[in-house]
């Protein structure tokens, strides 16, 4: 059993990044995910580990540095809030396009435009289809709680490595401003260079005498040539999509509802679930823990046994899609959502419920 | 083809007085004849096969006529977005602090659209060389104006010639960088001469060397000509920017060993 902490999501993220062996966080400013580059500033992580942490001039610097970073093979994070990562977007896409492993954690705020600093969901289309210019996806982690922004740092290093892709974690400002207890993993240690370069063949670590230069790109001007490009990452999404798929449900065996609900609104829907069940109400709880790769099947195979969904987001309805698109047309599936930064709270979902579902 | 060029009889090793460096890719250039992106290409070359960093070095190509740099120059590179090598270089030299480390950017790349990124990899002294091809235009896309385009000189986008009451005025950001104290050496030379070519290559020794000081930025602008863009011959062209060009952006060392150059007045 690991080290027990009571911390901020946004804190768990840092001391998960130090713990992972991370090599560099490189980030800019923005509320509500400050506490992760104050919170590796007064860490000093290069003391501990060698992890060098820099103050970029911008997000668009900052993920510039994670894809020059990745390129080399270094194990590199970065994080941010809704309006710095529309900014990233630019970087992100060349990530994916040159096949680069990085962890982002977007600490979502309401938007459109400056928005408001309060927690929201309204980036799930930005983070779960693209995002960025071009035909690309991210694996997409969604933290419900303090420990997961803890553990889906590790998980999302393993995952972009796996598959050489960046990695999101979408979070939110709740989740990253909270306080929670957290189960902190052991030290893993930083990899040597030698390390590095043996792992990574595919980096830019310096030319080696037995191989050819290495070219770090997401150019190809011969259309058959991107063509290729775009068909290994297809295939790639796809073994992303048999192998990878998460999710969590709770009391879905005997509901005859069913909540859909990633991330905080999931948090909210258990208490609603609990509050359900004690007006007899038999509801369910199904929460994709990967919004990408989403978990199609499982959805569908417990919305069968179910007479209605209720998807709840804090957005204006942006999961339910993909929710809609893993079932059939003849499925009763509404939406509940508050937006520009409203938390709702568990009251108000059962009486969307009862209004929408089971009333309606 | 290639007796077209010596006698086979007279190639032997013995006569041999210059050969293209090995560091050199095989295959054609994607630049215009005439171009100085090639001497620049092969000079870099010999400087890194000279002080036999070849495995030890880590370069960053641009978007604009470079772009493809890193298919010619046989070292691992990275090609970053339009304006943000700076950026990748910064976070590379940080994580492999052994590794030479430098950018090649065009005008555009580096005076426009990454400003930002120049200036405060510069201010924050990050320890790398900063290549920087100044040819007053955007060659790539086709002739457009760039941020170091002439007063007067016409474009595809300032047909009519540039007007700086309505385009702003060319920005010299080597004079702008010099000022920060995060840059060490600061230089502006020529390939358009074999002479020139030399003080260039020696700028870039310099730049490379001092990587190992840890002292800052090395940075050398070099000032070039686009004679394809500027719709001229390569001889024109070179004759244009010695007597346009030059004495807007005059040659010669603006910072060495972190100390500006007093200019006679």
């Amino acid at each position: 059993m690991g080290e027990l902490r009571l911390m901020k999501g946004n804190e768990a993220v840092a001391e998960a990044a130090i713990r992972a062996g991370c090599d560099g966080y490189f980030g800019y400013p923005i509320t509500p995910q400050s506490e992760v580059m104050e919170y590796l500033m007064a860490e000093k992580p290069y003391d501990r580990t060698g992890m060098v942490v820099l103050q970029a001039e911008s997000e668009v610097a900052s993920i510039n540095m994670i894809y020059g970073a990745a390129g080399t093979g270094k194990k590199v994070i970065t994080s941010s809030s809704s309006p710095g990562i529309s900014l990233m977007q630019e970087g992100i896409s060349y990530m994916a396009g040159a096949e680069l492993p990085a962890v982002i954690v977007n600490v979502v705020r309401g938007g459109p435009g400056l928005g408001t600093i309060q927690p929201s969901q309204a980036d799930y289309f930005q983070a779960v289809k693209g995002g960025g210019h071009g035909d690309y996806k991210l694996i997409v982690l969604a933290p419900a709680s303090v420990q997961e922004m803890c553990d889906h740092v590790k998980l999302g290093f393993d995952l972009a490595f796996k598959y050489r892709t960046p990695v999101m974690l979408l979070s939110d400002g709740a989740v990253g401003q909270m306080m929670e207890k957290v189960v902190l993993f052991d030290q893993i240690p930083r990899r040597t260079d030698e390390e590095v370069i043996a792992q990574c063949p595919w980096a830019a670590t310096g030319k080696l005498k037995n191989r050819d230069h290495i070219i770090i790109t997401s150019l190809d001007l011969d259309p058959a040539g991107q063509e290729r490009v775009n068909l290994k990452l297809q295939a790639k999404y796809k073994k992303i999509e048999e192998n990878e798929i998460m999710y969590e449900e709770i009391h879905c065996e005997d509901a005859e509802y069913l909540f859909v609900a990633f991330g905080l609104s999931a948090r909210i829907c258990q208490k609603a679930t609990d509050l359900a069940r004690a007006k007899g109400i038999k509801v369910g709880l199904f929460r994709p823990i990967t919004l990408f790769p989403f978990p199609v099947q499982q959805i569908a195979s417990t919305i069968k046994r179910v007479k209605g969904v209720l998807v709840v987001e804090m957005n204006a309805g942006q999961m339910i899609e993909d929710v809609k698109l893993s079932v059939g047309l003849n499925v009763k599936i509404e939406h509940f959502g508050r937006f520009g930064g409203i938390i709702p709270s568990p009251d108000e979902v059962v009486r969307a419920l009862e209004q929408k579902i089971i009333g309606g | 083809m290639e007796e077209l060029f010596a006698k086979p009889e007279i190639r032997k090793p013995e006569n041999i007085v210059y050969k293209k460096t090995d560091l050199m890719v095989d295959r054609p250039l994607s630049y215009c004849p005439g171009c100085g992106h090639g001497t620049v290409h092969r000079i870099l070359m010999e400087v890194i096969e000279e002080m036999d960093i070849q495995g030890d070095t880590i370069g960053v190509s641009p978007v604009g006529c470079s772009v493809l740099a890193y298919d010619f120059l046989d070292i691992d590179m990275l090609g970053a977005a339009h304006g943000r090598a700076p950026a990748l270089a910064t976070a590379i030299k940080r994580l492999w602090p052994h590794r030479f480390v430098f950018t090649y950017q065009g005008d555009g790349d580096l005076a426009a659209i990454g400003t930002a990124e120049t200036i405060h990899a510069c201010n924050r002294g990050e320890n790398i060389t900063i290549i920087f091809i100044n040819n007053g235009i955007y060659g790539m896309t086709g002739g457009q104006m760039a941020p170091t385009t002439l007063p007067g000189m016409r474009s595809s986008t300032s047909p009519y010639g540039r007007d700086v009451l309505t385009m702003g005025y060319p920005l010299k950001m080597t004079e702008l960088v010099a000022q920060l104290p995060g840059t060490h050496y600061v230089t502006r030379q020529s390939v358009h001469t074999p002479g020139n070519a030399r003080k260039t290559k020696k700028a870039i020794r310099k730049a490379f060397d001092i990587q190992k000081e840890k002292k800052g930025v090395g940075w050398i602008e070099v000032v070039s000509n686009c004679n394809s863009g500027w719709k001229m011959t390569p001889v024109q062209a070179n004759k244009w920017m010695e007597d346009n060009m030059f004495p807007f952006y005059p040659l010669g060392d603006i910072k060495v060993d972190g100390k500006l150059i007093e200019v006679a007045k």
